[in-house]
């Protein structure tokens, strides 16, 4: 056994490193690490660098613009990013509807779509969840009626992240007969967010921040070429989908920079006249993350190994998302103790050239994060999913 | 042996929990959070009106001199309706600390206006390096002439953007952490050399960062014995810390009120989501975590009224804080996981407990301040043989 990278990989890590350390803009990586919100257009801008080396989708296939990594050097690739602080890559086009096009698509979707996705043309959201079908998604009743060429779309999604800045939705909705088992007559759309009868409503976060909506559909025109997949055959995609999502939530090279950037932290608050990361009781915290996050690197190794190996792992690999999104919320949650007092103050009134921002923006993130536990599947239902699939209960 | 409210206690609960229903909405709430001073004069009017501020206050400056637990009731309502109005720090550490250091001029001076409702104090205390050491005092008071000079800058001054008069402490003699050479001085908002940088905080109240520049005050502005005010100071926050804990008690109880409504009306998979067992027994640690934390509000209210061994004083109230930290971390946490994306939002009240639940987590001394405190104090009396 041999927990280790081989020379191979650790070249590639390196290869890796020096060209995101040449080519990620230092202000982008100033807005990471300052914890500051990305316009559209900031995002878009790392995307099209990533584009120009042909790194956006490494996982797509080649004659799509996939790299050819195995899924190591894949795994190499993210967890540099997320370490050295690049900004987030928005998953909609690249890791979810990308993949499902390329699994399901028509060749005329795949020609148009793929490669607009790739360039960072259209930027994509995801309409899945609506009010009354969140954990429990195949009860949803967005309805899509036939009509010659045409879909007619009505009802609501919500919890739609960036909707406001997207070009495209894709969605799933109703088109079977309401007798039908829930699964079953749920079809795959994609949809122009230009389209006349759709409403996008921020829906304000706990933190002041505008990153979720709710989308409005109201008699909307969709092409029946827009449909991927058979008409009834929307489950299918998005289990596929779903299995795809939760590939992505470990966030270890992220986590790890924040840990640093904790004990950093730690060592320049005091306590009793001394530095925080001496003080006992906190620095046994700050230990048993860092112990939970070295646990959590090694078992995603493991996955890998398997997966590189053709033994991909089952539905086990849900431990990742719930763990990997218990150690980001912790890491909030101890900048936040770290601050002790100071953490308090949220948003200066009046003239207020001293405020300090950095510090008052650790309690809106630590509530912030609470989100982490809830989006993407949440946490309890990634424990349904191991009870259920890895150990038959 | 009686954990029953007395028929007074009942009576002021009953009027200020039909008060806060009546006109703290959470919609009259947010305006109030979004108006320009942050706090309603019409509340801190009707504050005054039902007596609410003369409370604990001695009776020969207007009030009834009553202690902690007389409030108990009405800081769970507080805690319930999540008040921005700066009852605590004008009540509970301002006045308070006026009672135990104050001289008799000053307090004829000073507490009938606090019953009057004309006269809202802070306490300037935390610094920049302080965290929750109440010795740790780096701002300075140099004797000058018959006066003294106050030198430096406070943090999180709580109810400090509307403070009338700030109550600060300062060193007058003696190293950053010596507990002797602490003094207190009362120092008028508008005084000539104090600036504030005023902003609200996670949870909607307003509070302020103070500089004070050359401050010059006169002898009579020292509030207690000079260099020994440390007792004073750690029993006024003690008697803070225990209201805060009833306070914490109120807001958990409506976190959870409010996520037992969500799991029994919230249908997913043809059932309420409150079906599944997974979530009962979450909910039923919550209903422990609140029921706990009553019991040691119970404990810091009565102790910080009777006791008279500041030792055993501090015992009780640490104890009490930690539980409380504890609980409305569960509490807060659970609540909005619980009620999924919903809780996460603006528009319910829950995310806005969430945010109060996790500042008085942390005011007044956070879990490990005062598990180190605790731990101190007890080895101290371990030694001491007992």
């Amino acid at each position: 056994m041999d927990l280790n990278y081989s020379a191979e990989e650790i070249t590639f890590r390196d290869m890796v490193r020096g060209w995101l350390r040449e080519n990620l803009p230092v202000e982008l990586r100033e807005k990471v690490v300052g914890y500051d919100h990305f316009t559209r257009d900031e995002l878009l801008a790392w995307h099209r660098i990533l584009a120009g080396q042909g790194w956006i989708a490494p996982a797509w296939p080649q004659e799509w613009g996939g790299t050819g990594w195995n899924a190591v050097q894949r795994y190499i690739f993210e967890e540099e990013c997320g370490y050295v602080g690049a900004p987030p890559l928005v998953p909609f086009g690249l890791m979810m509807c990308g993949p499902v096009l390329v699994r399901f698509g028509t060749p005329q979707q795949k020609a148009h779509f793929l490669p607009r996705i790739y360039q960072g043309d259209d930027f994509w959201c995801q309409g899945y969840s609506e009010p009354g079908s969140g954990s429990d998604l195949a009860s949803l009743k967005t309805r899509a009626v036939r009509n010659g060429e045409h879909y007619v779309v009505t009802g609501q999604k919500t919890w739609t992240t960036l909707a406001h800045y997207a070009d495209w939705i894709f969605c799933l909705v109703r088109t079977g007969a309401a007798d039908q088992k829930k699964q079953e007559g749920i079809s795959f759309l994609l949809i122009d967010m230009k389209t006349p009868g759709i409403t996008v409503r921020p829906l304000m976060l706990m933190d002041g921040g505008h990153e979720v909506n709710e989308v409005f559909f109201d008699d909307v025109k969709v092409p029946v070429t827009n449909r991927v997949h058979d008409e009834g055959a929307g489950w299918t995609v998005a289990k596929f989908l779903l299995s795809h999502e939760r590939m992505n939530t470990a966030r270890i090279g992220t986590s790890r920079r924040e840990l640093e950037r904790l004990k950093d932290y730690a060592a320049r608050q005091t306590v009793d006249g001394r530095p925080l990361i001496e003080d006992p009781r906190f620095r046994d915290k700050l230990t048993r993350l860092e112990v939970e996050l070295t646990a959590l690197s090694i078992t995603n190794l493991r996955f890998l190994d398997q997966l590189r190996g053709g033994r991909p792992p089952g539905a086990e690999i849900s431990m990742l998302k719930i763990r990997g999104t218990e150690i980001q919320q912790m890491l909030t949650e101890l900048m936040m103790q770290a601050a002790g007092p100071l953490a308090q103050p949220f948003a200066a009134v009046g003239e207020a050239p001293d405020f300090d921002l950095f510090t008052a923006g650790l309690a809106p993130r630590y509530a912030n994060f609470r989100k982490t536990s809830i989006y993407a599947g949440s946490n309890e239902i990634q424990r349904n999913i191991i009870a259920k699939l890895s150990l038959g209960l | 042996m009686n954990f029953d409210y007395n028929e007074e206690q009942q009576l002021l609960a009953e009027s200020v929990r039909r008060f806060l229903a009546r006109d703290y909405t959470f919609e009259a709430r947010k305006q109030i959070v979004a108006s320009e001073s942050g706090m309603s004069d019409s509340i801190w009017a009707t504050f005054t009106q039902i007596s609410l501020l003369a409370v604990t206050l001695p009776e020969d400056a207007g009030g009834f001199g009553g202690g902690a637990v007389d409030l108990m009731a009405t800081m769970e309502s507080i805690g319930e309706a999540l008040v921005v109005e700066p009852f605590l720090p004008t009540v509970g550490l301002g006045a308070k600390l006026v009672q135990l250091a104050g001289s008799e001029a000053q307090k004829s001076e000073l507490l009938p206006k606090v019953a009057e409702g004309a006269m809202k104090l802070a306490f300037a205390c935390t610094e920049e390096q302080s965290r929750y050491d109440l010795a740790r005092v780096s701002v300075s008071a140099r004797r000058e002439g018959s006066g003294y000079v106050i030198e430096g800058g406070k943090r999180i001054v709580l109810g400090g953007a509307v403070a009338d008069r700030f109550i600060v402490s300062a060193r007058s003699a003696g190293d950053t952490a010596d507990r002797e050479g602490v003094s207190l001085f009362l120092v008028a908002a508008d005084a000539p050399g104090v600036t504030r940088t005023n902003y609200r905080t996670l949870d909607g109240t307003r509070a302020c960062d103070v500089r004070f520049n050359n401050v010059r005050v006169a002898a009579e502005a020292m509030l207690g014995p000079e260099g020994a005010a440390l007792p004073a100071i750690e029993a006024a926050v003690d008697f803070a810390t225990a209201l805060l804990c009833a306070e914490a008690v109120g807001a958990m109880k409506f976190a959870n009120d409010t996520t037992l409504e969500y799991l029994k009306a919230r249908k997913q998979f043809g059932v309420p989501i409150g079906a599944f067992q997974a979530l009962q027994h979450r909910m039923v640690d919550m209903f422990i975590a609140c029921e706990q934390s009553r019991s040691m509000a119970a404990l810091a209210c009565t102790r910080v009224d009777t006791e008279t061994d500041p030792v055993e004083r501090a015992l009780a109230v640490s104890a009490a804080k930690i539980k409380i930290a504890d609980s409305c971390r569960l509490v807060s946490q659970e609540s909005v996981q619980l009620h999924g994306g919903m809780g996460m939002t603006e528009e319910l009240k829950v995310s806005h407990t969430f945010r109060r639940l996790t500042m008085i987590a942390q005011q007044f001394g956070d879990a490990d301040h005062h598990l180190a405190r605790y731990a101190s104090l007890s080895a101290g009396q371990n030694s001491r043989g007992r």
